[in-house]
């Protein structure tokens, strides 16, 4: 779709594994997973709590901390330089300034005590050199960009006095003050009401559109997934089940995790009494299991799912799954 | 108009209001006050669920409190079997406890960490002074437990051994112990994944069928809602704007804040992208609402009426009442 003329994608995680070391033992928060977003494409990852969506996201940018977490192995290939190999200094370069991320919740993620002015124009006196006034300018226009009224007020005022709409506004101008080439959003809208949301994505959407970022939208909402992604991947346990194309993942899904996943949602204007649901729970992340880690709950789960770990095969052009069905 | 078979009717909320007192910010202020609810009228039938929507800060949470008189109402009446329970006390008031019961939605923070969970089952029973006999109770804890789909044996594992889905389920258990008739459920499966939420939205809907209680189903999220509810109440700044069957409110949604909410909800479906209506704004102060019509700051369609005076909820169709001026009652042409 928005694929010409760039056959090498921007950002390329390759065979990523983030472990941490949990008293039970080691948690492998993400085994495996392979993904890439090509330049101005919007790569949706969806998966529910703990299947390591935001631990790879986090890898990508090097924040994830060490000990207790290790960085097991893989590359994470930005413009071709694998950013797990950079040295600090020149990583703290690229994170705000190339890469930038939106975070879940807007409250905990600034710091209380400094006015948003201060917070916002800091991204430009550390990552363009620009002067403080140039950066204050800079800052209110970014502020406007993202359409919050009164920008020369919201400055002066601290992250408490902004609704949480407006807070997330101003974590987006944050993000894209420096044009990054890529932005992860890590449920930018989950802590929104649905009115405050829509009006949010809607916000990303378009200034994705006007900045030509890449993105790499993470979410446990198939709905947001379906509204703003071209392709998804669908990561269950620390793993990639399945990729694909956002059209054939909602019409064709292949995984049996993502099919009972789009099962148990409750759809508007569609009475059923009740719900499908998916039996069981996660595994724990420090389990070892030999199989396919969906076997336990999988409807069709067959004696070769609980002994061998399924392989990611091409169903279509585009589209991925790891199961031996 | 309203027919109300009065032996049905379990629960009858009529002109509810809850106010909190603010700080004063000058000297000699009048104290101001905040009214979570503003004049909240309902009623709830046996065996019936009701689901109560709005976004953050709308006051649905507080209306479900002040029913139960977690919180004091300020006004209004609650009628729960035709008795009004705001001027209860003492005993009356426990065996109303008795028979009203809440879930909460932080299955997390609402277990004690310290009690095993055959402890926090049975601690009902113990409170109200059922089941003198031990073995009698333990009996009924572990049918309970095997109710919501827990294994009568996890009586003696803490709640921190177990995930958010079986958590939420030791809160359901908590609560059947005593064999309700109404359950004020706030938002018992946001905090859970999808798959999980599908688990306790079943329990719940079987539950009901099973022992005929009625729920006041309050969550954000409208599908979720939808899927439960027989009938859905839409809330904006502490007042219901609009009250339906549940397929009503999708089919035929009358109210400019209903059908903003609706066409704001992602739609899991690619080809269905969200168009058209974005509510811009955010939600007003509701220490300080608009005048009139709460909801003109942010409605695409408001007039200068809306701003003077305060819209009735009117009967625009079978059992659907709505609060707009912009909508004809039903029957005036």
């Amino acid at each position: 779709m928005d694929r010409t003329n760039n056959s090498e994608p921007i950002l390329k995680l390759e065979d990523l594994s983030t472990h941490f070391a949990v008293p039970e033992g080691i948690a492998r928060a993400v085994e495996h997973l392979s993904y890439h977003v090509f330049e101005g494409e919007t790569l949706g990852v969806v998966g529910e709590s703990g299947c390591g969506k935001s631990v790879a996201a986090l890898s990508i940018l090097r924040l994830i901390p060490i000990p207790p977490g290790r960085i097991a192995s893989g590359k994470i290939l930005f413009m071709g330089q694998n950013l797990l190999e950079l040295p600090m200094k020149k990583m703290r370069k690229i994170r705000g300034d190339q890469i930038s991320m939106v975070f879940q919740d807007p409250m905990t993620s600034f710091n209380p005590v400094f006015t948003i002015g201060y917070q916002l124009s800091k991204v430009f006196t550390l990552h363009q050199k620009l002067s403080r006034k140039e950066a204050v300018k800079r800052s209110v226009d970014m502020l406007e960009a993202c359409e919050i009224p009164s920008p020369e007020r919201i400055m002066k005022v601290y992250p408490h006095q902004l609704s949480g709409g407006m807070r997330q506004r101003v974590m987006i101008a944050m993000a894209l003050g420096c044009n990054p080439t890529v932005l992860i959003a890590d449920e930018p809208t989950t802590a929104l009401d649905v009115t405050i949301q829509a009006e949010i994505l809607d916000l990303i959407l378009r200034l994705k559109k006007k900045f030509g970022m890449a993105m790499i939208l993470i979410t446990h909402d198939l709905g947001i997934i379906a509204n703003s992604a071209q392709r998804v991947v669908v990561m269950y346990a620390g793993e990639k089940v399945e990729e694909a194309d956002v059209l054939s993942l909602f019409e064709k899904p292949g995984h049996p995790y993502t099919i009972a996943l789009m099962k148990s949602l409750p759809h508007l204007g569609k009475t059923k009494k009740f719900l499908n649901e998916i039996e069981g729970v996660v595994p724990p992340p420090f389990r070892v299991i030999q199989g396919c880690k969906f076997a336990e709950r999988c409807p069709e789960a067959m004696e070769r799912c609980r002994k061998e770990r399924p392989r990611l095969r091409s169903i279509e052009k585009g589209h991925m799954v790891a199961c031996h069905l | 108009m309203k027919e109300i078979k009065m032996n049905n009717v379990l629960l009858q909320v009529i002109n509810l209001v809850t106010c909190f007192p603010l700080e004063k910010t000058k000297l000699f202020q009048k104290t101001p006050f905040l009214c979570a609810v503003n004049g909240v009228s309902f009623d709830l039938k046996k065996g019936e669920t009701l689901g109560l929507v709005g976004e953050s800060g709308c006051g649905k949470t507080t209306t479900g409190r002040s029913i139960l008189r977690l919180v004091e109402p300020t006004a209004g009446q609650i009628l729960f079997e035709d008795e009004d329970v705001s001027v209860l006390t003492g005993q009356d008031m426990r065996a109303f406890r008795r028979s009203a019961q809440m879930v909460f939605q932080d299955p997390f923070a609402s277990l004690n960490p310290r009690m095993t969970v055959g402890d926090i089952v049975e601690e009902p029973l113990l409170i109200h002074g059922l089941h003198r006999n031990r073995a009698e109770r333990k009996d009924l804890v572990a049918s309970v437990l095997k109710k919501v789909g827990l294994e009568p044996d996890y009586m003696k594992r803490f709640p921190h051994e177990f995930s958010g889905g079986q958590r939420q389920r030791i809160g359901i258990a908590r609560v059947l112990t005593l064999n309700p008739k109404l359950v004020v459920a706030d938002e018992p499966v946001s905090a859970l994944d999808v798959s999980i939420q599908a688990q306790i939205i079943n329990l719940m809907v079987r539950l009901q069928e099973e022992f005929n209680i009625s729920y006041l189903f309050i969550s954000h999220d409208l599908a979720v809602v939808e899927h439960i509810s027989h009938r859905v109440a839409i809330m904006y700044l502490g007042k219901i704007v609009e009250i339906a069957p549940a397929e009503n409110i999708y089919a035929k949604p009358a109210h400019p804040y209903t059908k903003a909410l609706l066409s704001a909800i992602p739609v899991p479906d690619p080809r269905s992208r969200i168009k058209g209506m974005v509510l811009r704004g955010d939600i007003p102060n509701p220490a300080d609402p608009p005048s009139g019509c709460t909801f003109r700051t942010r409605c695409p369609i408001a007039e200068d009426v809306c701003s003077r005076e305060v819209p009735e909820m009117r009967e625009i169709g079978p059992d659907h009442l709505a609060a707009c001026h912009a909508l004809q009652p039903a029957g005036a042409e």
